[in-house]
Protein backbone atom coordinates (compact mmCIF):
# COMPACT_ATOMS: atom_id res chain seq x y z
CA UNK A 1 0.00 0.00 0.00
CA UNK A 2 1.23 3.46 -0.73
CA UNK A 3 1.55 5.72 2.36
CA UNK A 4 -0.75 8.52 1.87
CA UNK A 5 0.70 11.94 0.57
CA UNK A 6 1.38 14.43 2.89
CA UNK A 7 -0.98 16.69 4.07
CA UNK A 8 -3.80 14.44 2.72
CA UNK A 9 -6.17 12.64 5.20
CA UNK A 10 -7.52 9.56 3.02
CA UNK A 11 -10.80 8.83 4.03
CA UNK A 12 -11.96 5.27 4.78
CA UNK A 13 -15.79 5.57 6.28
CA UNK A 14 -18.39 8.07 5.69
CA UNK A 15 -20.90 8.55 7.88
CA UNK A 16 -24.15 7.91 6.54
CA UNK A 17 -25.80 8.08 9.76
CA UNK A 18 -24.52 9.33 12.45
CA UNK A 19 -26.05 7.86 15.88
CA UNK A 20 -27.69 10.09 18.87
CA UNK A 21 -24.36 10.32 20.35
CA UNK A 22 -20.88 9.35 18.56
CA UNK A 23 -18.17 10.93 19.26
CA UNK A 24 -13.71 10.18 18.59
CA UNK A 25 -12.28 9.09 21.57
CA UNK A 26 -8.72 7.70 23.09
CA UNK A 27 -7.40 7.05 26.18
CA UNK A 28 -7.66 10.08 27.52
CA UNK A 29 -5.90 13.41 28.12
CA UNK A 30 -3.98 13.35 30.95
CA UNK A 31 -1.63 15.92 32.90
CA UNK A 32 -4.17 18.73 32.19
CA UNK A 33 -6.21 18.41 35.10
CA UNK A 34 -4.71 21.53 37.14
CA UNK A 35 -5.75 24.16 34.68
CA UNK A 36 -9.24 22.63 35.24
CA UNK A 37 -9.63 20.21 31.70
CA UNK A 38 -10.49 16.27 32.65
CA UNK A 39 -8.26 13.39 30.89
CA UNK A 40 -11.86 12.77 28.95
CA UNK A 41 -10.85 9.59 26.66
CA UNK A 42 -13.45 6.45 26.39
CA UNK A 43 -16.07 6.08 29.31
CA UNK A 44 -15.16 2.10 28.27
CA UNK A 45 -11.55 2.28 28.36
CA UNK A 46 -11.11 -1.48 28.33
CA UNK A 47 -13.81 -1.54 25.71
CA UNK A 48 -11.54 1.13 23.82
CA UNK A 49 -8.34 -0.72 24.11
CA UNK A 50 -9.81 -4.18 22.93
CA UNK A 51 -11.50 -3.14 19.94
CA UNK A 52 -8.16 -1.38 18.91
CA UNK A 53 -5.83 -4.42 19.66
CA UNK A 54 -8.45 -6.56 17.53
CA UNK A 55 -7.50 -4.94 14.23
CA UNK A 56 -3.86 -4.57 15.34
CA UNK A 57 -3.86 -0.87 16.21
CA UNK A 58 -2.22 0.40 19.60
CA UNK A 59 -4.74 0.48 22.46
CA UNK A 60 -4.67 4.08 22.71
CA UNK A 61 -5.67 4.61 19.15
CA UNK A 62 -8.43 7.07 18.25
CA UNK A 63 -11.55 5.32 17.87
CA UNK A 64 -15.52 6.19 18.12
CA UNK A 65 -17.75 5.89 20.67
CA UNK A 66 -21.42 5.31 20.55
CA UNK A 67 -23.63 5.58 22.86
CA UNK A 68 -27.33 4.53 22.67
CA UNK A 69 -27.89 3.91 19.13
CA UNK A 70 -25.10 3.32 16.40
CA UNK A 71 -24.00 5.16 13.35
CA UNK A 72 -24.16 3.84 9.89
CA UNK A 73 -21.07 3.91 8.49
CA UNK A 74 -20.21 3.47 4.29
CA UNK A 75 -16.39 2.06 3.41
CA UNK A 76 -14.99 4.13 0.88
CA UNK A 77 -11.99 1.91 1.01
CA UNK A 78 -11.20 -2.24 2.38
CA UNK A 79 -10.79 -1.55 5.94
CA UNK A 80 -10.77 -4.21 8.95
CA UNK A 81 -13.15 -3.00 11.81
CA UNK A 82 -13.96 -4.13 15.57
CA UNK A 83 -17.02 -3.61 17.52
CA UNK A 84 -16.73 -3.80 21.18
CA UNK A 85 -18.81 -2.65 24.08
CA UNK A 86 -22.41 -2.34 24.29
CA UNK A 87 -24.53 -4.51 22.36
CA UNK A 88 -26.57 -2.39 19.46
CA UNK A 89 -26.54 -5.60 17.36
CA UNK A 90 -23.45 -4.42 14.68
CA UNK A 91 -24.58 -5.78 11.08
CA UNK A 92 -22.42 -5.50 7.73
CA UNK A 93 -24.76 -5.19 4.55
CA UNK A 94 -27.29 -5.97 6.91
CA UNK A 95 -25.62 -9.44 8.38
CA UNK A 96 -25.27 -9.76 12.11
CA UNK A 97 -21.36 -9.51 12.73
CA UNK A 98 -20.30 -10.70 16.08
CA UNK A 99 -19.10 -8.02 18.89
CA UNK A 100 -15.22 -8.34 19.86
CA UNK A 101 -13.90 -9.62 16.74
CA UNK A 102 -11.98 -8.29 14.01
CA UNK A 103 -14.12 -8.16 10.79
CA UNK A 104 -13.62 -6.86 7.22
CA UNK A 105 -15.50 -4.30 5.46
CA UNK A 106 -15.26 -4.19 1.47
CA UNK A 107 -15.04 -1.11 -0.16
CA UNK A 108 -18.91 -0.13 -0.13
CA UNK A 109 -19.67 -2.23 2.72
CA UNK A 110 -21.69 -0.91 5.11
CA UNK A 111 -21.23 -0.77 8.69
CA UNK A 112 -24.78 -0.62 11.03
CA UNK A 113 -26.49 -0.86 13.73
CA UNK A 114 -29.97 -3.00 14.42
CA UNK A 115 -30.74 -1.87 17.86
CA UNK A 116 -29.62 -1.87 21.45
CA UNK A 117 -30.08 -4.96 23.32
CA UNK A 118 -27.45 -4.10 26.33
CA UNK A 119 -25.41 -1.50 27.49
CA UNK A 120 -24.72 2.09 26.28
CA UNK A 121 -21.71 2.66 24.91
CA UNK A 122 -20.44 0.35 22.11
CA UNK A 123 -16.92 2.00 20.49
CA UNK A 124 -15.80 0.95 17.05
CA UNK A 125 -12.36 0.79 15.65
CA UNK A 126 -10.56 0.99 12.63
CA UNK A 127 -7.38 -0.64 11.74
CA UNK A 128 -4.62 2.26 11.53
CA UNK A 129 -7.31 4.08 13.60
CA UNK A 130 -9.07 7.57 13.03
CA UNK A 131 -7.50 10.78 11.95
CA UNK A 132 -8.82 13.30 14.33
CA UNK A 133 -7.58 16.73 15.64
CA UNK A 134 -5.76 16.72 18.77
CA UNK A 135 -5.88 19.21 21.61
CA UNK A 136 -3.21 19.18 24.57
CA UNK A 137 -1.89 15.53 23.33
CA UNK A 138 -5.18 13.95 22.75
CA UNK A 139 -7.99 13.07 20.20
CA UNK A 140 -10.40 12.47 22.61
CA UNK A 141 -13.72 15.07 21.92
CA UNK A 142 -14.47 17.06 24.65
CA UNK A 143 -17.85 18.31 23.54
CA UNK A 144 -18.03 21.16 26.29
CA UNK A 145 -15.22 23.38 25.00
CA UNK A 146 -15.79 21.66 21.42
CA UNK A 147 -12.02 20.58 21.14
CA UNK A 148 -10.59 17.32 20.23
CA UNK A 149 -11.70 14.18 17.80
CA UNK A 150 -13.76 15.31 15.02
CA UNK A 151 -14.31 19.34 14.88
CA UNK A 152 -14.72 18.89 18.79
CA UNK A 153 -18.29 17.58 17.92
CA UNK A 154 -20.36 14.71 17.34
CA UNK A 155 -20.22 12.74 14.14
CA UNK A 156 -22.84 14.45 11.85
CA UNK A 157 -24.44 12.77 8.13
CA UNK A 158 -21.93 13.17 5.29
CA UNK A 159 -18.86 13.77 7.60
CA UNK A 160 -16.02 11.71 6.21
CA UNK A 161 -13.71 9.72 8.89
CA UNK A 162 -9.86 9.35 8.09
CA UNK A 163 -7.34 6.93 8.97
CA UNK A 164 -4.45 8.25 11.51
CA UNK A 165 -1.99 6.01 9.83
CA UNK A 166 -1.47 3.51 7.22
CA UNK A 167 -3.61 0.24 8.58
CA UNK A 168 -1.47 -2.26 9.34
CA UNK A 169 -1.35 -4.71 6.42
CA UNK A 170 -2.32 -7.85 5.12
CA UNK A 171 -5.73 -7.05 6.74
CA UNK A 172 -6.58 -10.04 9.43
CA UNK A 173 -9.78 -10.46 10.23
CA UNK A 174 -11.20 -12.66 12.90
CA UNK A 175 -9.38 -11.53 16.01
CA UNK A 176 -11.12 -12.22 18.97
CA UNK A 177 -11.34 -11.39 22.49
CA UNK A 178 -12.35 -14.76 24.20
CA UNK A 179 -15.90 -14.38 26.30
CA UNK A 180 -14.54 -14.97 29.89
CA UNK A 181 -11.54 -12.08 29.28
CA UNK A 182 -14.69 -9.30 28.61
CA UNK A 183 -15.67 -7.15 31.60
CA UNK A 184 -18.80 -8.60 33.50
CA UNK A 185 -21.10 -6.35 31.62
CA UNK A 186 -24.64 -6.08 33.68
CA UNK A 187 -27.51 -3.89 34.14
CA UNK A 188 -27.34 -4.03 38.16
CA UNK A 189 -23.70 -4.53 38.71
CA UNK A 190 -21.59 -4.58 42.37
CA UNK A 191 -19.27 -1.96 41.22
CA UNK A 192 -15.12 -2.87 42.85
CA UNK A 193 -14.66 0.67 44.99
CA UNK A 194 -12.07 1.68 47.42
CA UNK A 195 -13.18 3.57 50.90
CA UNK A 196 -12.69 7.74 50.29
CA UNK A 197 -10.55 10.07 51.76
CA UNK A 198 -14.21 11.34 54.01
CA UNK A 199 -15.51 8.21 54.33
CA UNK A 200 -15.58 8.81 57.99
CA UNK A 201 -17.52 11.63 58.04
CA UNK A 202 -20.65 9.69 56.68
CA UNK A 203 -23.02 8.64 59.88
CA UNK A 204 -22.75 5.84 61.32
CA UNK A 205 -25.65 4.83 59.74
CA UNK A 206 -25.31 5.85 56.43
CA UNK A 207 -21.62 4.07 56.59
CA UNK A 208 -23.49 0.94 56.17
CA UNK A 209 -26.10 1.71 53.94
CA UNK A 210 -23.40 3.24 51.34
CA UNK A 211 -22.15 -0.31 50.87
CA UNK A 212 -25.70 -2.03 51.23
CA UNK A 213 -28.05 -0.04 49.04
CA UNK A 214 -28.40 -0.38 45.62
CA UNK A 215 -28.57 2.88 43.54
CA UNK A 216 -30.69 3.90 40.55
CA UNK A 217 -28.99 6.10 37.64
CA UNK A 218 -30.75 8.97 37.22
CA UNK A 219 -31.98 10.79 34.23
CA UNK A 220 -28.74 13.12 35.72
CA UNK A 221 -26.54 10.69 33.76
CA UNK A 222 -23.54 11.99 31.10
CA UNK A 223 -20.16 11.45 30.12
CA UNK A 224 -19.25 14.19 33.23
CA UNK A 225 -21.23 11.48 36.12
CA UNK A 226 -23.97 10.27 37.09
CA UNK A 227 -26.07 11.81 39.61
CA UNK A 228 -27.46 8.63 41.95
CA UNK A 229 -30.71 7.69 43.28
CA UNK A 230 -31.08 5.97 46.62
CA UNK A 231 -31.72 6.31 50.01
CA UNK A 232 -30.34 9.57 51.62
CA UNK A 233 -27.02 9.67 52.61
CA UNK A 234 -25.56 11.71 55.80
CA UNK A 235 -22.12 13.19 56.16
CA UNK A 236 -21.12 15.45 59.55
CA UNK A 237 -18.75 18.27 59.72
CA UNK A 238 -17.72 21.40 58.16
CA UNK A 239 -17.59 22.10 54.41
CA UNK A 240 -14.44 20.90 52.75
CA UNK A 241 -12.08 23.10 50.72
CA UNK A 242 -12.05 21.76 47.21
CA UNK A 243 -9.83 18.97 46.36
CA UNK A 244 -8.47 17.35 43.34
CA UNK A 245 -10.67 14.68 41.86
CA UNK A 246 -10.67 11.44 39.65
CA UNK A 247 -12.86 9.86 37.43
CA UNK A 248 -14.53 7.11 39.74
CA UNK A 249 -15.22 9.66 42.48
CA UNK A 250 -18.50 9.15 44.40
CA UNK A 251 -18.97 12.68 45.66
CA UNK A 252 -22.04 13.22 48.27
CA UNK A 253 -23.51 16.64 47.99
CA UNK A 254 -25.52 18.56 50.37
CA UNK A 255 -29.04 16.62 49.04
CA UNK A 256 -27.33 13.26 50.56
CA UNK A 257 -27.42 12.08 46.42
CA UNK A 258 -24.40 10.61 45.47
CA UNK A 259 -22.55 11.76 42.65
CA UNK A 260 -20.30 8.98 40.19
CA UNK A 261 -17.69 11.35 38.33
CA UNK A 262 -17.18 10.14 34.99
CA UNK A 263 -14.33 10.85 32.16
CA UNK A 264 -15.19 14.16 31.49
CA UNK A 265 -15.54 14.86 35.61
CA UNK A 266 -14.83 18.18 37.36
CA UNK A 267 -11.33 18.17 38.12
CA UNK A 268 -12.31 19.79 41.69
CA UNK A 269 -14.88 20.00 43.95
CA UNK A 270 -15.38 20.36 47.47
CA UNK A 271 -18.32 18.02 48.17
CA UNK A 272 -17.13 14.63 50.48
CA UNK A 273 -15.45 11.68 48.56
CA UNK A 274 -16.68 8.84 50.44
CA UNK A 275 -15.63 6.03 47.63
CA UNK A 276 -14.17 5.59 44.35
CA UNK A 277 -14.96 3.01 42.03
CA UNK A 278 -11.90 0.91 41.03
CA UNK A 279 -10.36 1.69 37.09
CA UNK A 280 -11.41 -2.08 36.42
CA UNK A 281 -14.91 -1.68 37.33
CA UNK A 282 -15.41 1.81 35.79
CA UNK A 283 -15.67 -0.40 32.30
CA UNK A 284 -19.08 -1.49 34.05
CA UNK A 285 -20.61 2.01 35.26
CA UNK A 286 -19.82 3.35 31.88
CA UNK A 287 -22.21 0.37 30.28
CA UNK A 288 -25.28 1.84 32.82
CA UNK A 289 -28.36 3.99 31.35
CA UNK A 290 -30.76 5.80 33.65
CA UNK A 291 -32.80 3.62 35.47
CA UNK A 292 -30.37 0.95 35.63
CA UNK A 293 -29.18 0.17 39.18
CA UNK A 294 -25.42 -0.52 41.14
CA UNK A 295 -24.04 -1.03 44.23
CA UNK A 296 -20.37 -0.61 45.64
CA UNK A 297 -18.02 -3.51 47.15
CA UNK A 298 -15.58 -2.66 49.14
CA UNK A 299 -12.25 -3.85 47.68
CA UNK A 300 -8.66 -2.55 48.87
CA UNK A 301 -6.26 -0.90 47.02
CA UNK A 302 -3.67 -3.98 45.61
CA UNK A 303 -6.55 -6.34 45.25
CA UNK A 304 -8.00 -3.21 42.74
CA UNK A 305 -4.76 -2.85 40.96
CA UNK A 306 -4.29 -6.56 40.51
CA UNK A 307 -7.50 -6.72 39.29
CA UNK A 308 -7.60 -4.39 36.43
CA UNK A 309 -3.78 -5.52 35.47
CA UNK A 310 -5.51 -9.47 35.40
CA UNK A 311 -8.38 -7.07 32.90
CA UNK A 312 -5.68 -5.84 30.96
CA UNK A 313 -3.75 -8.65 30.44
CA UNK A 314 -6.55 -10.29 28.57
CA UNK A 315 -5.94 -8.33 26.04
CA UNK A 316 -2.65 -10.38 25.35
CA UNK A 317 -5.16 -13.17 24.61
CA UNK A 318 -6.42 -11.73 21.43
CA UNK A 319 -5.74 -14.05 18.65
CA UNK B 1 4.15 19.21 59.10
CA UNK B 2 1.76 16.01 59.85
CA UNK B 3 0.21 14.98 56.35
CA UNK B 4 -2.61 12.29 55.95
CA UNK B 5 -3.23 10.10 53.11
CA UNK B 6 -5.92 8.26 51.86
CA UNK B 7 -6.53 6.40 48.51
CA UNK B 8 -8.58 7.66 45.95
CA UNK B 9 -9.30 4.88 43.99
CA UNK B 10 -6.87 2.25 42.58
CA UNK B 11 -4.71 5.11 40.90
CA UNK B 12 -4.67 8.33 42.84
CA UNK B 13 -4.04 9.50 46.22
CA UNK B 14 -5.14 12.52 48.58
CA UNK B 15 -2.74 14.11 50.48
CA UNK B 16 -3.38 16.33 52.97
CA UNK B 17 -1.75 19.12 54.54
CA UNK B 18 -4.19 21.13 56.87
CA UNK B 19 -7.28 22.15 56.71
CA UNK B 20 -7.52 26.05 55.98
CA UNK B 21 -7.20 28.84 53.02
CA UNK B 22 -4.12 30.11 53.62
CA UNK B 23 -1.03 31.21 51.11
CA UNK B 24 2.41 29.41 53.02
CA UNK B 25 -0.08 26.09 53.45
CA UNK B 26 -1.13 26.67 49.41
CA UNK B 27 2.48 27.19 48.14
CA UNK B 28 3.54 24.55 50.24
CA UNK B 29 0.91 22.24 48.05
CA UNK B 30 1.97 23.57 44.81
CA UNK B 31 5.72 22.97 45.85
CA UNK B 32 5.33 19.21 46.74
CA UNK B 33 3.22 18.76 43.64
CA UNK B 34 5.64 19.92 41.80
CA UNK B 35 8.47 17.92 42.91
CA UNK B 36 6.37 14.71 43.13
CA UNK B 37 5.00 15.14 39.13
CA UNK B 38 9.18 14.90 38.84
CA UNK B 39 9.13 11.50 40.37
CA UNK B 40 8.77 8.27 37.66
CA UNK B 41 5.35 6.74 38.15
CA UNK B 42 3.69 10.04 38.70
CA UNK B 43 1.89 11.02 36.49
CA UNK B 44 -0.01 14.35 37.82
CA UNK B 45 -0.07 16.04 40.73
CA UNK B 46 -3.06 18.14 41.43
CA UNK B 47 -2.45 20.88 44.18
CA UNK B 48 -5.89 21.66 46.21
CA UNK B 49 -6.15 24.93 48.79
CA UNK B 50 -4.38 22.69 51.20
CA UNK B 51 -3.99 19.26 49.36
CA UNK B 52 -2.65 17.13 46.59
CA UNK B 53 -4.10 14.57 44.34
CA UNK B 54 -1.49 12.60 43.07
CA UNK B 55 -2.37 10.37 40.22
CA UNK B 56 0.06 7.84 39.34
CA UNK B 57 0.67 4.20 37.92
CA UNK B 58 0.39 1.66 39.89
CA UNK B 59 2.59 -0.64 36.94
CA UNK B 60 5.57 1.92 38.28
CA UNK B 61 5.24 2.92 41.95
CA UNK B 62 2.51 2.11 44.94
CA UNK B 63 0.58 3.51 47.43
CA UNK B 64 3.30 3.23 50.49
CA UNK B 65 6.52 4.09 47.81
CA UNK B 66 4.87 7.62 47.20
CA UNK B 67 3.19 8.30 51.14
CA UNK B 68 7.02 7.24 52.26
CA UNK B 69 8.03 9.83 49.32
CA UNK B 70 5.97 12.38 50.08
CA UNK B 71 7.06 12.56 54.07
CA UNK B 72 10.42 13.19 52.77
CA UNK B 73 9.61 15.81 50.60
CA UNK B 74 7.97 17.68 53.16
CA UNK B 75 10.99 17.78 55.56
CA UNK B 76 12.77 20.05 53.32
CA UNK B 77 11.79 23.94 53.64
CA UNK B 78 10.07 24.65 50.09
CA UNK B 79 11.32 27.42 48.21
CA UNK B 80 9.29 30.56 47.97
CA UNK B 81 8.04 30.86 44.49
CA UNK B 82 7.78 34.40 43.20
CA UNK B 83 4.13 35.85 43.35
CA UNK B 84 2.47 35.49 39.81
CA UNK B 85 1.15 37.88 37.36
CA UNK B 86 -1.62 40.63 38.79
CA UNK B 87 -4.91 40.37 36.29
CA UNK B 88 -7.05 43.31 36.43
CA UNK B 89 -10.60 41.95 35.70
CA UNK B 90 -13.67 44.44 35.02
CA UNK B 91 -16.94 43.26 36.30
CA UNK B 92 -20.58 44.39 36.04
CA UNK B 93 -22.22 43.68 39.64
CA UNK B 94 -25.77 42.57 38.25
CA UNK B 95 -25.59 38.91 39.54
CA UNK B 96 -28.82 36.70 39.66
CA UNK B 97 -27.60 36.29 43.71
CA UNK B 98 -26.83 39.70 44.31
CA UNK B 99 -29.04 41.21 46.12
CA UNK B 100 -30.25 37.89 47.95
CA UNK B 101 -26.42 37.36 48.60
CA UNK B 102 -26.29 40.94 50.19
CA UNK B 103 -30.07 40.44 52.33
CA UNK B 104 -28.18 36.58 53.59
CA UNK B 105 -24.95 38.74 54.67
CA UNK B 106 -26.97 41.93 56.21
CA UNK B 107 -25.54 44.66 53.90
CA UNK B 108 -26.34 46.62 51.03
CA UNK B 109 -25.60 46.01 47.55
CA UNK B 110 -23.10 48.47 47.35
CA UNK B 111 -21.53 47.33 50.38
CA UNK B 112 -21.44 44.13 49.24
CA UNK B 113 -19.77 44.62 45.90
CA UNK B 114 -17.43 47.02 47.93
CA UNK B 115 -16.07 43.96 50.12
CA UNK B 116 -15.58 41.79 47.50
CA UNK B 117 -13.86 44.08 44.65
CA UNK B 118 -11.22 45.28 47.75
CA UNK B 119 -8.81 42.68 48.02
CA UNK B 120 -6.26 41.57 45.65
CA UNK B 121 -6.98 37.57 45.56
CA UNK B 122 -4.50 34.53 44.99
CA UNK B 123 -5.39 31.99 42.39
CA UNK B 124 -5.38 29.25 44.90
CA UNK B 125 -5.53 26.63 42.10
CA UNK B 126 -7.64 26.14 38.55
CA UNK B 127 -9.86 23.46 38.59
CA UNK B 128 -13.20 22.19 38.09
CA UNK B 129 -13.71 22.88 34.33
CA UNK B 130 -11.12 24.19 32.01
CA UNK B 131 -10.07 28.02 33.07
CA UNK B 132 -11.56 28.24 36.58
CA UNK B 133 -9.91 30.07 38.87
CA UNK B 134 -10.21 29.06 42.79
CA UNK B 135 -9.76 32.61 44.35
CA UNK B 136 -9.38 33.95 48.11
CA UNK B 137 -9.16 34.30 50.52
CA UNK B 138 -12.60 36.23 50.82
CA UNK B 139 -13.47 38.97 53.41
CA UNK B 140 -14.94 36.72 56.32
CA UNK B 141 -18.02 39.37 56.02
CA UNK B 142 -18.74 38.00 52.28
CA UNK B 143 -18.74 34.46 53.25
CA UNK B 144 -22.13 32.06 52.69
CA UNK B 145 -22.37 28.00 52.46
CA UNK B 146 -22.92 26.94 48.81
CA UNK B 147 -26.17 27.07 46.94
CA UNK B 148 -28.15 23.84 48.32
CA UNK B 149 -29.59 23.14 44.96
CA UNK B 150 -27.10 23.97 42.84
CA UNK B 151 -27.90 25.65 39.23
CA UNK B 152 -27.82 23.48 36.15
CA UNK B 153 -26.85 26.46 34.22
CA UNK B 154 -24.37 29.27 34.82
CA UNK B 155 -23.38 31.66 32.16
CA UNK B 156 -19.83 31.88 30.77
CA UNK B 157 -18.34 35.08 32.54
CA UNK B 158 -20.42 34.88 36.25
CA UNK B 159 -18.81 35.88 39.05
CA UNK B 160 -19.50 34.04 41.83
CA UNK B 161 -18.65 33.63 45.64
CA UNK B 162 -18.68 30.28 47.86
CA UNK B 163 -17.62 29.93 51.59
CA UNK B 164 -14.43 31.69 51.64
CA UNK B 165 -13.90 31.57 48.14
CA UNK B 166 -14.69 33.74 45.19
CA UNK B 167 -14.24 33.07 41.32
CA UNK B 168 -15.19 33.05 37.71
CA UNK B 169 -17.22 30.50 35.39
CA UNK B 170 -15.16 30.13 32.48
CA UNK B 171 -17.79 28.40 30.41
CA UNK B 172 -21.18 27.92 30.77
CA UNK B 173 -21.77 24.78 33.54
CA UNK B 174 -23.58 23.57 36.01
CA UNK B 175 -22.62 24.96 39.44
CA UNK B 176 -23.67 25.39 43.36
CA UNK B 177 -21.98 29.44 44.08
CA UNK B 178 -23.54 32.67 44.42
CA UNK B 179 -23.77 34.96 41.11
CA UNK B 180 -22.46 38.48 41.85
CA UNK B 181 -21.74 39.96 38.44
CA UNK B 182 -20.23 39.06 35.11
CA UNK B 183 -16.93 39.91 33.28
CA UNK B 184 -16.57 39.68 29.78
CA UNK B 185 -12.73 38.68 29.46
CA UNK B 186 -12.03 34.96 28.75
CA UNK B 187 -10.90 32.84 31.16
CA UNK B 188 -10.56 29.51 29.07
CA UNK B 189 -7.81 30.54 26.52
CA UNK B 190 -8.11 26.89 24.07
CA UNK B 191 -5.47 27.81 21.72
CA UNK B 192 -3.13 27.83 24.11
CA UNK B 193 -1.10 25.34 26.44
CA UNK B 194 -1.90 25.94 29.57
CA UNK B 195 -5.47 26.76 28.02
CA UNK B 196 -6.56 29.04 31.26
CA UNK B 197 -5.85 32.89 31.59
CA UNK B 198 -5.43 32.75 35.57
CA UNK B 199 -2.53 30.37 36.99
CA UNK B 200 -1.86 29.13 40.95
CA UNK B 201 0.15 32.03 42.54
CA UNK B 202 -1.62 34.91 40.06
CA UNK B 203 -3.21 37.81 41.63
CA UNK B 204 -6.88 39.10 40.55
CA UNK B 205 -8.28 42.32 41.70
CA UNK B 206 -12.04 42.97 40.45
CA UNK B 207 -12.85 46.38 38.79
CA UNK B 208 -16.39 47.26 38.99
CA UNK B 209 -18.18 48.68 35.93
CA UNK B 210 -21.33 50.46 34.90
CA UNK B 211 -22.81 48.97 38.32
CA UNK B 212 -26.33 50.16 38.15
Amino acid sequence: MSPTRAGLVESVLRVEKPGLLTTIQDLGRPGHRKFGVPPSGAMDRFALAAANRLVGNPEGAAALECALTGPTLLALQPCLVAVTGADFTPTVNGAKIPLWTGVYLPAGGRLSFAGRRSGARCYISVAGGLAASRWLASASTYLLVEKGGFEGRTLEAGDSLGLGAPAPRPLIAGRHLARRLRPDYSREPALDAIVGPHHARLSRASRSVAWKASFEVSRDADRMGFRLEGPQLEVTGSELLSIGLTAGAVQLPIGGQPILLMADHQTAGGYPVILAVTRAALPLAAQLLPGDRLSFREVSVTDAQQRWRAQWLGLDEIA
Amino acid sequence: MTERTWPLGDAAMLVELGSRIDTALNARCHALAAALEKRSGVREAFAGYSTVTVHYDPERTSYSALRAAIGKLLQTKPRVGPSGRLHRIPVTYDGPDLAESAQLLGMTIAELVALHAKPIYRVFMVGFVPGFAYLGPLPAALNLPRRRVPRTHVPAGSVAIAGEQTGIYPLPTPGGWHLLGRTSMPMFLPDNDPPSLLQPGDRVKFHPIGTP
